[in-house]
């Protein structure tokens, strides 16, 4: 089984093909809907002025995005008072939402990959074959397993965003994924749904 | 009344981390089924590993708790005034305990409450009076926004599938319904369909038939023949876990036939996730018992 540490190289990427297992280690961040959103609104297609907040919120991350990887992700952490975070329940969020933004956020931060569930379209496999990056699928609902290969929960920025939408900046350890849209063109889920849909078309027909 | 906040909480940890034996089950023969070492194999196999953690640690199956919905059948002359406020105290309490992620946002300033406190429509609760000799029960389904979102509803006839007002057509419209839903709901999933009602009441009811235990026989010979049906041709379309292509799409599907508007015709489906986490709890005087 490979084994790939964050941050990710360009060639690295163009080794991955579809099918493939990985094991990927290292530092990276979780972010979902609201966000993408955010990354879209205030520093990709800047519809609305950054707060002061939101510019060291962005120095902060854009080291970690470098070569990194977003985790779709919404997890249930304990210690969130005490600031002693722990995940207890991490797995994957449905990833389409983020159709709309995956391509220009990886391409504006040079990220490498996400790790999601369900898989993403058109948008986004043109975006990991232009950046180059992948799509790292991961078992969905695997909560309490996946939590388990993270080591570490080092920070957390705009947790007003509500602990499931906040970016958890996590170290991770053999955190296993597959890979199902490579930076070729190649995607699983455009191969699954070709053929459910001819096996449809046939049952239609009856 | 008594006070029924604490075992209500015990209801929503183990509905939480404790996947029902039945579901469990036919994970495991589904695993059976799928090609050795294909990818269908491995995610089911990771589910199952998953599965045993979450109930030996007692922590989430899955991160997203979900929508939290309670079917209540209390006995006439209980009051549901109280029990309501009882039920939400410990969905805030089950949270703090981390046996909850704080899913409650409000949808209009953006703000999470943090506590899954909200409001009069959260959580979800259903209130049914029965004969006052009976005991309480409370039934708790918890269902992911993933497999809520690739739910679908339509109107009877649809023209572009070729779908008429009988049951050929219903077939037709939960086959292209999971179609669109791919992996996406975290298959392999289990549908509830129901046929009729107004839209709100029939979603409603489609919801109400994931209480009942896989494999469970529906007592409407030509629904249960075509449960049957749909659930094998769904899986011809190989679709498979985690929508990796394989055997497995759906586990099992549930129809419940409504009355409705000579003008309507719903077909609605609800896609619960294979995490198909529910318990019961009976409250007999001061004895309670969970299954």
């Amino acid at each position: 089984m490979k084994k790939l540490t964050l941050p990710i190289s360009d060639e690295a990427i163009r080794d991955l093909k579809v099918g493939e297992t990985v094991l990927l280690s290292g530092v990276m961040m979780t972010g979902r809907d609201a966000v993408h959103k955010w990354m879209n609104d205030a520093f990709i297609a800047k519809e609305v002025q950054p707060t002061e907040d939101d510019l060291a919120v962005y120095e902060a991350i854009k080291p970690i995005l470098d070569g990194g990887i977003i985790y779709h992700c919404g997890p249930v952490v304990s210690g969130v008072e005490t600031g002693d975070y722990k995940f207890l329940a991490a797995g994957p969020t449905t990833s389409i939402r983020e159709e709309p933004y995956q391509a220009d956020v990886m391409k504006y931060f040079n990220l490498k990959g996400v790790i999601g569930k369900g898989g993403m379209a058109g948008k986004t496999l043109q975006g990991c074959m232009d950046t180059p990056a992948v799509y790292f699928h991961a078992i969905g609902g695997a909560a309490s397993l996946i939590a388990q290969s993270v080591q570490e929960v080092l920070t957390v920025h705009k947790l007003d965003f509500g602990v499931p939408e906040a970016m958890w900046v996590i170290d991770v350890k053999d955190f296993p994924v597959v890979v199902t849209m490579d930076s070729h063109g190649d995607s699983q889920h455009n191969v699954v749904e070709g053929k459910s849909q001819e096996v449809l078309a046939n049952l239609m027909k009856k | 009344m008594q006070d029924l906040t604490q075992e209500i909480l015990e209801l929503i940890r183990r509905t939480s981390t404790d996947l029902p034996a039945d579901v469990e089950a036919k994970l495991r023969t589904s695993y059976a089924d799928e090609e050795p070492g294909s990818a269908a194999q491995g995610a089911l196999d990771t589910i199952l590993k998953n599965v045993d953690l979450a109930r030996k640690n007692s922590t989430p199956i899955c991160q997203d708790t979900g929508t939290l919905l309670f079917y209540v059948h209390y006995p006439e002359g209980l009051s549901t005034r109280k029990l309501k406020k009882q039920i939400q105290d410990a969905v805030v309490e089950a949270t703090k305990l981390n046996y909850l992620r704080p899913n409650s946002v409000n949808t209009i300033t953006g703000k999470n409450t943090g506590d899954n406190s909200g409001d009069d429509y959260y959580p979800t609760i259903h209130f049914e009076e029965v004969d006052e000799n009976l005991p309480l029960t409370i039934e708790l389904m918890l269902k992911g926004g993933g497999c809520e979102n690739v739910g679908a509803q339509y109107k009877l006839p649809n023209t572009e599938m070729g779908a008429g007002r009988d049951l050929a057509g219903v077939r037709k419209v939960v086959l292209d319904a999971v179609h669109q839903a791919q992996g996406k709901g975290c298959a392999p999933g289990v549908l509830g369909i129901a046929i009729g009602g107004d839209r709100g009441g029939s979603y409603l009811a489609s919801k109400e038939t994931l209480l009942g235990k896989i494999g469970e026989e529906n007592p409407n010979p030509e629904l249960n023949a075509m449960e049957d049906q749909l659930t094998e041709e769904i899986n011809q379309m190989g679709i498979g876990p985690m929508g990796f292509g394989g055997k497995t799409t759906v586990l099992d599907t549930k129809i419940k036939g409504l009355h409705r508007l000579p003008a309507s015709y719903f077909v609605s489906v609800s896609y619960m996730c294979w995490a198909y986490r529910r318990r019961k709890m009976t409250v007999n005087g001061t004895e309670i018992s969970y299954d």
